[in-house]
């Protein structure tokens, strides 16, 4: 028996308006309402609403048989809550069923991940939130951006306290390995690792309405044969996909809702599959060795690597100036600054900022509201120019920053020589009603002075 | 195979890109061992001798000076005759009338003609250009009997009439090159006769060329062509190493975004003042140029009095040679706003020299340029707004510089010439072939 594990991504991205340079400073509000409503609108009548009444017909049928996992992040969330409400409906009713496991990933679909542990975290934890105030469940299993994963960021992830990460089962790192078993991070091996079968994957939601392709169509049948044909000794199969799959990238005359339909069916009646999720597996299977990916991959593009979003002088530039800010970030409480800060990390517009027209194209384009890089960056650079004006204001500059941080330590300083001398005080009134009642024995005395020795030690070094 | 070909300009006597573009091709057709070229240009500049214009013509009275062009790094020569005559490229029978007029009060010659009473009159001059062009046409004709070639190729509506002439002596194919059409030099408003003789030239040609899809369309749509001849061709950029020259350095340590071209409604720069206006309400470090000369130039300098940024916004009048990449070497940014640009070797030249180029939706070279924004000539807040992510996002130029001169470099004229050479060989009505460069 194998296990299969189904995984699909829900994240939609909210899109900029043609932001010109002379609304910097003057028009605080970036967003295309106009885009994003329709955009969203018409994917959950395209794929989220009709592919979240197969599933949740799927699972009540076979009753703890059929089990998914999802995750979808913080920006899709709000997005259902303004403008499709019913579609986050539906997926609590997912929930409902028990069978649908959560998963974590950052609020804003960003690439944080690469740059800053502390904002990381947080923006883990203010996903993880929101997907409990939802779902009810707090998520133990991490799904970064994208795939993106490396052994620092997996170790990273296991002290956040995750048991298990997704990414992608790129051949570059897997050599000979199949994917078809649980592995564990390099770094630290109790962080197991559960690797993308991107052949079994990309049949569906690349291949699949493909006429060209010599297996079209595809079938449940033909696809759990396939399944079938693995070697004996695999254990998993780990299908990873976006969500939009089902209705968006293959329409539903393409038969895709038929095959998410009947899929389950025909691999469970084959005898030879069991569905689990990912947390399910972790616990099932026991490590086959450890994977080694000092370099971050990510499930995109031919390369697998992180060339999409930062392959490119804009990119690294715009991200480089976006991250800038983030010191004075965490120190911002403004609720309108943090929504916009989110907005301004989703992993989209560096996306919109790639180069690599040529041999992925194809893909880029079609998520794609601009029609040349240079426009996209332009636009994000407008608008993160505004915001840090706006961030100026409310968190200033550098220059008076320094100062107060100055003045801080100064009053740090002057705060230990305060303990220091209260201690101080307190040692020779011991002392004196020591020398009165002569009765407390020498040792104790003594202990109690290199203590207070120690610690101060400590604190005039932390300054 | 021999090619009998027309043109209208030939260096040293360069005016604008489509001189440019035929001694390109001209020098890139040099590649092909099996093509030859025999260029026929009027005689436009330089010339003492201006009596012709006022003597009756006869193909008998026309003086043709025989030329050897050699290209220095090719063991190939090119024949090339001038033709004495004061055709002017890229004007109109109006904007001729304007040209001939400056030079008239410099000439004793012309106020004779003045005694006759016929020169106050647009009339008389307009009908002179037509007048030129049918006396081109008989030159060429008696080129065409004296010399043996297999093919006759005329580049834009001034030399399709001499290549017409030319298929008549001699019954050889003729291919047109269209550089540009009257919709794009008047902005819509046609000139009658212009456009009869561009659509005589097109229909009489075995083949046509254009110089863009943009191009291709308008041949198509507005002159009736049939597609199935219609072929385009882009143009290239010759890659020239100039060395900087010895204390041109910019004086003031700010920005400058320049615009380069002749100053008519087709080029829009009117868009270029509005945009630069925009842009200077937010920025001070920055200087506008508009390099180059033409019909709408006192208009743009009072609009830009107007606007009150003439302390910011320079005019430099025409342009020539190395003034050129100067003029490009101290940009920061390079705009072509063109209304309507049949294809636009500027930017490329801009690119060589590694400055950002900004272009019009509307020109030809969109067609084949990644890097570089393209936006719609009349929306000038996109155009402030590349320009000013220009000058204030360094990633932008450095990844401009980085990746447009290798996609410039890719443009060579050899590749162009290879394909006007499948052109030639299908009007030839023979098989294609890939000969060695």
């Amino acid at each position: 028996m194998k296990s299969v594990c189904l995984y699909f991504q829900i994240h939609q991205p909210f899109r900029y308006r043609k932001y010109r340079f002379f609304d910097i400073g003057n028009d605080h509000y970036y967003y295309d309402d106009y885009a994003n409503e329709t955009i969203l609108r018409k994917v959950a009548n395209n794929c989220y609403l009709p592919a979240n009444k197969v599933l949740l017909e799927q699972l009540k049928k076979h009753k703890g048989r059929f089990k998914i996992a999802l995750s979808i992040s913080g920006i899709a969330l709000e997005q259902f809550e303004l403008y499709a409400p019913e579609v986050l409906h539906s997926f609590q009713e997912l929930a409902d069923t028990g069978y649908v496991e959560f998963l974590s990933e950052t609020y804003s679909h960003s690439l944080v991940s690469l740059f800053d542990g502390e904002s990381f975290e947080r923006q883990v934890k203010d996903h993880d939130d929101k997907i409990e105030t939802y779902f009810g469940q707090r998520p133990t299993v991490f799904r970064n951006t994208e795939m993106i994963y490396s052994d620092d960021i997996g170790d990273k992830v296991y002290k956040m306290g995750f048991k298990a990460m997704l990414t992608e089962g790129a051949k570059h790192v897997l050599g000979w390995k199949s994917p078809n078993f649980l592995y564990c991070n390099a770094v630290n091996p109790r962080l197991k690792v559960l690797m993308r079968n991107y052949k079994l994957s990309d049949d569906i939601s690349f291949r699949f309405s493909n006429k060209g392709w010599n297996e079209y169509p595809l079938t449940a049948e033909k696809f759990v044969n396939w399944m079938n044909a693995l070697d004996k000794n695999e254990e998993m199969i780990n299908l990873f996909m976006d969500y939009e799959t089902f209705g968006e990238h293959q329409t539903k005359d393409s038969g895709i809702f038929d095959f998410l339909k009947n899929f389950p069916e025909v691999a469970l009646n084959s005898g030879e599959f069991t569905f689990d999720t990912p947390s399910e597996i972790v616990d099932k299977y026991q490590p086959i060795s450890a994977v080694h990916v000092p370099h971050p991959i990510s499930w995109a593009d031919e390369e697998r690597d992180l060339s999409a979003w930062l392959g490119n002088e804009l990119q690294e530039e715009a991200f480089g100036k976006l991250y800038d800010l983030k010191d004075r970030m965490l120190r911002c409480t403004d609720p309108v600054m943090i929504k916009d800060w989110n907005y301004l990390q989703i992993s989209d517009h560096m996306y919109y900022m790639c180069t690599k027209f040529f041999s992925d194209g194809e893909v880029h384009m079609y998520f794609n509201p601009y029609s040349s890089p240079y426009e996209a960056f332009i636009n994000y650079m407008n608008v993160l120019s505004d915001f840090r004006i706006r961030l100026n204001a409310l968190v200033p500059e550098s220059e008076t920053d320094r100062e107060i941080a100055a003045l801080k330590e100064v009053i740090d300083e002057k705060e230990d020589r305060l303990t220091k001398a209260e201690e101080e005080l307190r040692n020779l009134k011991k002392k004196l009603k020591e020398a009165k009642g002569a009765t407390l024995p020498k040792v104790e005395k003594k202990k109690t002075t290199k203590k207070t020795t120690a610690k101060s030690k400590t604190k005039s070094k932390s300054n | 195979m021999k090619v009998l070909m027309f043109g209208w300009e030939f260096p040293p006597h360069i005016s604008g890109g489509l001189g440019t573009a035929s001694y390109g091709l001209t020098r890139g057709l040099a590649h092909y061992d099996d093509v030859n070229v025999l260029f026929v240009v009027p005689k436009a500049y330089g010339d003492e001798d201006r009596s012709a214009v006022d003597n009756i013509i006869g193909a008998s009275d026309v003086p043709i000076t025989r030329k050897q062009v050699k290209f220095e790094d090719l063991q190939k020569k090119v024949d090339y005759f001038e033709v004495d005559s004061s055709l002017i490229p890229y004007v109109g029978p109006e904007e001729f009338y304007k040209l001939t007029q400056q030079k008239v009060s410099s000439r004793s010659r012309f106020i004779q003609t003045d005694s006759e009473g016929r020169l106050p009159f647009t009339g008389k001059y307009g009908a002179d250009l037509l007048q030129e062009i049918a006396r081109y046409a008989l030159v060429a004709e008696v080129i065409a009997q004296e010399n043996e070639f297999d093919l006759i190729h005329a580049h834009d509506w001034l030399a399709y009439p001499a290549g017409i002439a030319a298929k008549k002596a001699s019954g050889k194919p003729l291919v047109v090159h269209v550089h540009a059409t009257d919709f794009d030099r008047s902005g819509g408003s046609v000139n009658p006769s212009v456009y009869a003789i561009e659509r005589e030239g097109m229909e009489a040609a075995d083949k046509v060329i254009t110089v863009s899809n943009l191009t291709r369309n308008i041949v198509i749509d507005k002159y009736g062509i049939d597609p199935a001849k219609v072929v385009t061709v882009y143009n290239a950029v010759e890659p020239v190493e100039r060395k900087p020259r010895l204390g041109i350095t910019k004086g003031v340590d700010e920005k400058i975004v320049t615009f380069l071209g002749r100053i008519t409604m087709q080029k829009g720069p009117e868009y270029f003042i509005e945009a630069a206006h925009q842009v200077l309400r937010r920025m001070d470090n920055v200087r506008f140029v508009m390099a180059g000369s033409g019909d709408m130039m006192n208009k743009m300098i009072k609009r830009s009095a107007q606007l009150g940024i003439t302390d910011r916004f320079h005019f430099t009048g025409f342009l020539k040679g190395d003034d050129v990449f100067d003029m490009f070497r101290l940009s920061d940014v390079y705009v072509m706003p063109s209304v309507s640009e049949p294809f636009g070797i500027s930017p490329l030249e801009a690119m060589m020299s590694d400055v950002p180029v900004i272009i019009s939706k509307q020109s030809g070279v969109a067609e084949i340029l990644t890097h570089a924004i393209k936006v719609d000539f009349w929306d000038i807040n996109a155009m402030a707004d590349a320009i000013y992510s220009i000058l204030k996002y360094p990633a932008l130029p450095k990844m401009f510089k980085k990746h447009g001169r290798i996609e410039v470099d890719h443009l060579q004229w050899r590749h162009s010439a290879a394909h006007v050479r499948q052109v030639y060989l299908s009007a030839l009505g023979q098989p294609i072939s890939n000969s060695n460069a």
